[in-house]
Formats: structure tokens, C-alpha cells, sequence
């Protein structure tokens, strides 16, 4: 009987969850001019004001290189962390990893200002490599926390027996070690990707005028309902469930880390 | 660069080695010489530091002290890739996103090989060990003692000058371990190749080896032949380890004859001939037959094992006696009293 | 150990990355406060009535988000660890998908769905259960629906980790020895996965603490969190200094959780 009581809950939570994602849904497709629910009829032109718009696309086009640059600078610089990280034996390890999983734990707000206060000195608001070397710092916990979780479980004897064959450690590296843990690296870059295309609140103080995606859609909501923001909430969502099935696929499983 | 193509098997020697971890000592000591083309294995218990010496000789472990030579060049700091040694680990260690193929080609790849060479060498070593046919398959699609095969080719396909086995055969069931056994063997013989096994299973040393080094706690306790080994056994710890024994300790009390503790008089081979000397005895249980040595006592377990019989007997002066006998007839049952008489010469003294 | 890829050597990039574009900003900012020398910024932002107020609301949102999203969390978390493996894949898209989708998307829904002409109040009034809307937007609930919305995934993980970490054989005996689920439940579950708990709680109060957009969007200016109130200080105001106080404030509160959790799970290990 309690099972079925938890049954019962679980789904009312699990609606709860959901509701916010499938109603954007509805909304986007409205016909009517303004926000209105349940909407009159279906039509597809908030999503052709979203095409047409130069605004929006330009902002699109932004978040989607920031993003793409920010994974591959999260990885370069990730991967090798995580490495020492969890193969290093040298003093102060311990230090490392506080800093490395820092960008977690410091509320975003304050990590905000403090590079908008340093980057205004440095004349980089507005850029959008600075926006990308902010994003990084958000994202290297990511790629660590995924990376040394496939390196825990990495065989090292696959590692040795590749040097026992002749392979120097730099081609253990690249032939063996490298591939092995592909699906980790996957998973870090599509997570690190993610984490930059949805970041709101370092791109309200870093993008100046040249505004990220989600930058766009905050000035939107504080100056209308425009049910144009509906359509670009669908699209994201689809993104979104687009990157998990990417993961689900070709990266680390998600579940393995309850985190 | 690697030593290319040694066609001719090396002899190695490990002189003075000592590892310890933190508190722990691994190797106390260790000196062992092995010929070209012999298969040596290596003996002991888990903790004697039979990996640890293997490891070392591999070049995954640096010695604290100690030398190891190949063909009587120290190649104590050379790294791993260069030593041309071919390694089989306990769990395979096969790459599980190459296939067979390519997991056997990649030693040959890292020497930088044509590919005609590589893939003749490579079918010829699946052919050695009766694989031709699976080399597009994946590890994970193979069952263990095939992939236990491709592990052997990958690590001989490269003509190392010393092969190294690392208790292979653990994670295989028994009809298949003995397989094994003989197909290693088989092919050890055929190559000439120097080889190195390591075992903890006794059965498993005595199958394959030309000689046995018994290892226990950080030393070798005994280097000879399979027969010396069971037959001859140096020690307490060797007598014991190997095969199964009835081991007491005992003094020379005149030419012949060992008296034990607790008063037994034990006629022993006339060659005992120091008085007062103390010495350990073994009878093996397989041993006792016809004798002038005769112990009565009672029958505590008797345990049935198809080909014989095990019994466990108390016998009226105390000792404790395990003895095995063909199995005719019926099994005695517990409580049974019984003879039972070993030759002078079947007991052996260390 | 030759395979050793291991030295500080790889970490160096990745160091110097989060030294200067992170470290060192946030250490900078921090350094303002005490503008001159004086402690005076830290007077303002905890002696006055007024800020010392935003410091409680942002304490006790904190604490009714936690509290709810245990509520809601443990049930849900619990059901993913103990349902069969194609029902838990189910389960966890619908607990995924929401978190990794971007807190803005969120939150607009919150306030498509919230406001008084929104999906509810007008379901509601067109239903005849109400005849005037309800307030749920620009508000206090609003701001709480939002953040429990936003943060239910962080407390579902790890109970969910703690659940399926309990031993099935323990279950089995004790269902064995007569217990029934209830008691199961209360003796067996609850103590074990209470590691878990506290893992989620801690997570979810901290972010909670920081918290910027859906108190921004779902507040209507109403609901001042600390993290809104800092960033009206820098864009608005212009008030670098108190900006870094009420920031260092925050982080050593953020901190000294952390430091009291860690300390408060590993005694409990050692139990």
C-alpha cells in the first residue's frame, strides 16, 4: 500500500518537474499576439520573429561560439588537471584540488563581479574571449569531476602493458590511455559546453552590448512577455535533450556519479 | 632504440635485489640465475614478493638495491619499452578498444615495422596459438581462455628475448587451466624462449617448469629441479608449501636413526649418520606402504577422491599422520584402528 | 611507478587559469571592502536594520527551499533507487532534463505559468474554484516555487546515491525479523542514507544562499536576496565597496557551512 502512496507522490512531484518545460511548449506555438493561454491557435510565427530577428540570431550564433570555445579550452586545460590531480604525488595535492572544484562552491555572483571589476580595467567587457576565459573557470570543475571519475577506474596495467610492448608514454598516451577514456572526455566537453551556452549571470556583467543567448532572453523578460522567448525555451530545451542523448550515447554514463 | 629481433633467447640474473614498501619488505635479498631457454617458476604464497620480482625484472619497479642483468648487461634503470621483454599479466591486460589483430600488432607497430611484415608475423603468431580466423574480433567478445591466448601472442609476436607470466591462468576453471598449462609449455619448448611463471598453485609449478624457485617472504627458500623440490625439499616452509607432507622435527640419536619429539624412534637413511644433529623429517603421504617403520593408531577423517583415498590417522604415540592410499576396496570409517608402515628410504631429511 | 603521468607539471595551465581569472579577481574584489583601512562597509551591511534584514530573508528562503525540496526529494529519490532499471531510465530523464536545462528557460516558465493572467490563475478562475487571481508571481511564493524547482535535482542525486547504497540483504532480514515497511523505513532507511540527506541539504542551502535569477525574475523587486542586492550595488549604485562587503559576508557564511558539514560527515563516518 505505501508503495503505492509513493507512487502516487512521485508522479505529483515528477508533474511538478516537468511543467515548466511542457507549457513553454504550448506557448510557442500560439497565435495570438500576446501572452495568452490557453492560445487561440497554432501558428509558427514566434519562432519566425526568432528567425528574422538579427538580434536574436546574432546572440544565438554568440552563445553557440563561446560555448564551442569554452569546451575545448575547459578540456585542454581540464584534462591535464585532472591527471595530477588524481595520479600526481606531490606536495600540496590536497591544495589543488580545493582550488580546481573552487568555481563550485564560490556563489556565482561573486565570481561575477569580481572578474567584471578586473575585466573592466582590462578593457575586456564586451569581448567575447574574455566571456570565454570566465566560462572556462566555471567549467573546469565539470571536466575534472568527470575526468578523474574515468580515471579512477582506468586499468593502469592496459598502461603497462603497452610500455612492456615498446610504446614510449607519450604513444601510451595517445594510443591507449587517450581513446580508453574518450567516452569521459565526451561527456566533459558536452557538459562543459552546456554549462557556458545556458550562463546567465557572468554574461549579464561580461557581455556589454554583444549579448550572449540566455543575456538576450534575461533583457526580454525584464522589458516584455514576449511569447517569442517561449519558442527560443523550446529550442533550448531541445538542445539540451539533444547534449543528454549525446551523452547517454558516446559519453560516461551520467548515473555513475550521483552528484 | 629497442634491441631488434633477437632471435636468440636471453639468460638473466637478478643479483642482491631489495624492495621494501614503507614498512613492508618485499624482497630481503634476492639472487636467481636463469638459462637461456629455460622456463623458471617462481613459487609462493601471496605476499612473497614473487610480483614484486617480477615487476622488477619487467621494469615497473626499481630496485633499492640489487642488480638485474640480461645476457650480462645491467639493465637495472633501462625503462620497460626497451627491455624486449614480452609480458602476460593476470587479468590480460588486452586492449579492449583494438582488435585482436591490431592488440597483437601494436608491439610490432611501436618498432616502427612495414606493414607485410607486421601482418605475416602477426597471422603466424595467432596460428601459433590457435586463434587464426578471430583476429577482427574484440577482447570482450572472446571467452577467457582465448583471450588468455591472445595475451600470449601479443607478448611473443615481437621475438622477446624473455617472456614473463604473471599468474595467468588464475580466472580459468580447471579442465581449462590444464590446457593451459600444457599449451604454454608446448609452445615455450618449441620458441626456446626464456620464460619466468609465477604461481602461488604448486600443481600448476610442477606441471611446467624445468626448475622451481620457492619464494616466501621476501626470499628465495629453494632454486631446483621439480623432483628435488618435492622429493628433496630444503625447509620447513618448502616441505610444507609443496605437495602435502607429514612433517616432524627430531635429533640424531645414533647413525640412522632420528628420534622425535615426543619419543618416536624413527629409522631413517643410513647416510644421517651426524649425532645430535637436529634435523626436520618428511613423509609424504603418498609414501607409506611396506616398511620398518610401523605406526598404529585410529582413523579420525578418511575423505574419498576417486583415485584415492585420504586419511587422517591419531596414532597411539601421538603423531598425527596424513596418508594416502589407492582407493581399493572400501573406505575405512572413522574410529577404525590401523597400520600403517613407511621405508626408511622414502623419508627425506632437511 | 613508470607509468606515473602524474608531477604538477599538466596542472600548470589549468592553474594559472583559475589563479588570475579567479583567485585573484575574487581576492581584489574582496579588497575593497575594507576600503581605507575601515571596517566601515561591514558596519553598513550587518549593523543596519535594513541590510541586516536582507541577510534573514536570504537565510530563512534558504532554509524553507531546503526543507521543501527534502520533502519532495527524498520521496523521489528514494522511488528512482529501488524501481526497476527501465522505470529508473524514465525517472532520471525527467530529473536530468530539467537540471541541465538552462535556470532562465525555467524561470520564464515559472513566470508564464505564476503571473495573474498566467496558466494557473486563469485555469483556476475560468473553473469557477476562484473568482479573483492569486498572487503567486513577484512575490515571496513565486520566488520559493522557483528556486524548489530549480534545486529539487541537486537533493534527488545524492539521496538517490544514498539509497541505492544500502544493502538489499539488510532489507531482506529485516523484513525477515517482521518488520514492517513503515519501521523498514524509519529504522533501516532512514539512518543509512542519512549521509545523503545531509549531502543534499548542504548543496541545495548553499546554492540557495547564492541564488541570483529567479529571485531576480520571480521577485518583482520585492523578494531582496543577498546575490540580487550585490549586483543592484555594482550596476546601480555603483557601490563597489559595500558590494565586496556584502560578498565577503556571503562567502565566509558559504564557507563556514561547508567547513561545518565536512566536519559533521566525517565524524558520522567514523560512527
Amino acid at each position: 500500500m505505501s508503495r503505492r502512496v509513493l507512487v502516487v507522490a512521485c508522479t505529483a512531484i515528477y508533474t511538478f518537474l516537468m511543467l515548466p518545460l511542457l507549457v513553454v511548449f504550448p506557448i510557442s506555438f500560439s497565435s495570438a499576439a500576446y501572452m495568452q493561454f490557453p492560445p487561440p491557435g497554432l501558428s509558427w510565427q514566434w519562432y519566425e520573429r526568432y528567425l528574422d530577428d538579427p538580434q536574436w540570431i546574432d546572440a544565438t550564433v554568440r552563445s553557440l561560439y563561446v560555448g564551442v570555445a569554452t569546451a575545448i579550452l575547459a578540456v585542454v586545460l581540464g584534462v591535464p588537471l585532472a591527471f595530477s590531480l588524481v595520479r600526481g604525488r606531490f606536495p600540496g595535492r590536497w591544495l589543488l584540488d580545493r582550488i580546481a572544484l573552487a568555481p563550485l562552491i564560490v556563489p556565482t555572483i561573486i565570481l561575477s563581479i569580481s572578474v567584471y571589476g578586473l575585466f573592466a580595467k582590462l578593457k575586456l567587457i564586451g569581448e567575447w574571449y574574455g566571456l570565454v576565459i570566465a566560462h572556462t573557470v566555471l567549467a573546469l570543475p565539470f571536466v575534472v569531476l568527470v575526468m578523474a571519475a574515468g580515471l579512477r577506474d582506468f586499468d593502469r596495467a592496459l598502461e603497462q602493458a603497452a610500455e612492456g610492448l615498446g610504446a614510449s608514454r607519450l604513444r601510451t598516451l595517445l594510443k591507449i590511455t587517450l581513446p580508453l577514456l574518450r567516452p569521459s572526455l565526451v561527456s566533459a566537453g558536452l557538459l562543459a559546453f552546456i554549462s557556458s551556452f545556458d550562463e546567465l549571470v557572468v554574461a549579464l556583467f561580461l557581455a556589454g552590448p554583444n549579448m550572449t543567448l540566455p543575456k538576450k532572453m534575461f533583457d526580454n523578460i525584464m522589458m516584455e512577455i514576449d511569447p517569442t522567448i517561449a519558442a527560443v525555451s523550446v529550442m533550448q530545451i531541445l538542445l539540451v535533450s539533444v547534449v543528454l542523448v549525446l551523452i547517454d550515447r558516446f559519453g560516461r554514463g551520467l548515473r555513475g556519479s550521483a552528484r | 632504440m629497442p634491441a631488434k629481433e633477437a632471435k636468440h633467447s636471453a639468460n638473466l640474473s637478478v643479483e642482491g635485489l631489495q624492495k621494501r614498501f614503507g614498512d613492508v619488505v618485499a624482497l630481503d635479498g634476492v639472487s636467481l640465475d636463469i638459462a637461456s631457454g629455460e622456463l623458471l617458476t617462481i613459487l609462493g604464497p601471496s605476499g612473497s614478493g614473487k610480483t614484486t620480482l617480477l615487476k622488477i625484472v619487467a621494469g615497473f619497479e626499481k630496485p633499492d638495491a640489487g642488480v638485474v642483468r640480461i645476457d650480462g648487461t645491467d639493465i637495472t634503470a633501462l625503462p620497460p619499452a626497451r627491455r624486449d621483454i614480452g609480458m602476460v599479466f593476470q587479468n590480460y591486460a588486452l586492449f579492449p578498444h583494438l582488435t585482436v589483430r591490431a592488440n597483437v600488432a601494436f608491439p610490432l607497430e611501436m618498432r616502427n615495422i612495414g606493414k607485410a611484415e607486421i601482418d605475416r608475423r602477426v597471422g603466424e603468431a595467432l596460428q601459433l596459438v590457435e586463434l587464426a580466423g578471430y583476429d577482427q574480433r574484440l577482447p570482450r567478445q572472446l571467452s577467457g581462455g582465448q583471450q588468455q591466448r591472445v595475451a600470449l601472442a601479443r607478448a611473443i609476436v615481437f621475438n622477446p628475448r624473455l617472456l614473463l607470466l604473471d599468474e595467468p591462468f588464475g580466472a580459468l576453471d580447471r579442465k581449462l587451466r590444464e590446457t593451459m598449462q600444457l599449451e604454454v609449455r608446448r609452445l615455450q619448448r618449441r620458441l626456446g624462449l626464456t620464460t619466468i611463471f609465477i604461481t602461488h598453485d604448486q600443481e600448476e609449478a610442477l606441471v611446467l617448469s624445468d626448475r622451481v624457485a620457492v619464494m616466501n617472504r621476501g626470499c628465495i627458500q629453494q632454486v631446483a629441479t621439480t623432483t628435488e623440490i618435492y622429493e628433496r625439499p630444503a625447509n620447513d616452509f618448502v616441505a610444507d608449501f609443496v605437495g602435502e607432507s607429514n612433517i616432524f622435527h627430531g635429533t640424531v640419536t645414533e647413525p640412522g636413526v632420528v628420534s622425535l619429539e615426543g619419543g618416536r624412534r624413527l629409522l631413517v637413511n643410513s647416510s644421517v649418520r651426524t649425532v645430535g644433529q637436529r634435523l626436520g623429517v618428511l613423509i609424504r603421504p603418498e609414501r607409506f606402504g611396506r616398511g620398518t617403520n610401523v605406526f598404529a593408531g585410529e582413523v579420525k577423517e578418511a575423505v574419498y577422491l576417486g583415485v584415492s583415498f585420504k586419511l587422517r590417522i591419531a596414532c597411539d604415540d601421538g603423531l598425527e599422520l596424513i596418508v594416502r592410499q589407492p582407493a581399493r576396496g572400501a573406505l575405512p570409517a572413522p574410529g577404525t584402528r590401523m597400520n600403517v608402515a613407511v621405508d626408511p628410504g622414502e623419508i627425506h631429511v632437511f | 611507478m613508470s607509468s606515473r603521468l602524474g608531477g604538477v607539471l599538466p596542472a600548470l595551465p589549468a592553474l594559472l587559469l583559475l589563479f588570475f581569472f579567479f583567485l585573484f579577481p575574487v581576492v581584489r574584489m574582496l579588497g575593497y571592502s575594507v576600503e581605507g583601512g575601515s571596517f566601515e562597509w561591514y558596519a553598513k551591511a550587518l549593523g543596519q536594520g535594513l541590510y541586516l534584514q536582507v541577510f534573514w530573508n536570504t537565510f530563512e528562503i534558504a532554509l524553507i527551499v531546503t526543507a521543501i525540496c527534502l520533502l519532495l526529494g527524498y520521496p523521489l529519490g528514494f522511488l528512482l533507487a529501488t524501481t526497476t532499471p527501465g522505470w529508473a531510465t524514465l525517472g532520471f530523464i525527467f530529473v536530468l532534463l530539467p537540471l541541465w536545462t538552462s535556470v532562465l528557460v525555467r524561470t520564464y516558465a515559472w513566470m508564464v505559468l505564476l503571473g495573474r493572467n498566467g496558466v494557473f490563475n486563469r485555469l483556476l478562475v475560468q473553473g469557477g474554484v476562484i473568482s479573483d487571481p492569486l498572487p503567486l508571481l513577484n512575490n515571496f511564493t513565486g520566488v520559493l516555487i522557483g528556486m524548489v524547482h530549480v534545486l529539487l535535482p541537486y537533493m534527488v542525486l545524492p539521496i538517490y546515491g544514498a539509497v541505492r547504497r544500502v544493502d538489499p540483504a539488510l532489507i531482506s532480514a529485516a523484513q525477515g525479523l517482521g518488520a514492517s515497511n513503515a519501521r523498514i523505513f524509519r529504522r533501516v532507511y532512514l539512518p543509512l542514507t542519512l549521509p545523503g540527506i545531509f549531502a543534499g541539504a548542504v548543496i541545495v542551502f548553499v546554492l540557495s544562499l547564492g541564488f541570483y535569477i529567479t529571485p531576480a525574475l520571480l521577485g518583482g523587486g520585492r523578494v531582496m536576496m543577498l546575490a540580487v542586492m550585490i549586483e543592484q550595488e555594482v550596476h546601480q549604485t555603483l557601490n563597489w565597496p559595500f558590494a565586496a562587503a556584502l560578498s565577503a559576508s556571503l562567502l565566509v557564511v558559504t564557507l563556514a557551512v561547508y567547513a561545518a558539514a565536512q566536519r559533521f560527515m566525517r565524524a558520522g563516518a567514523g560512527s
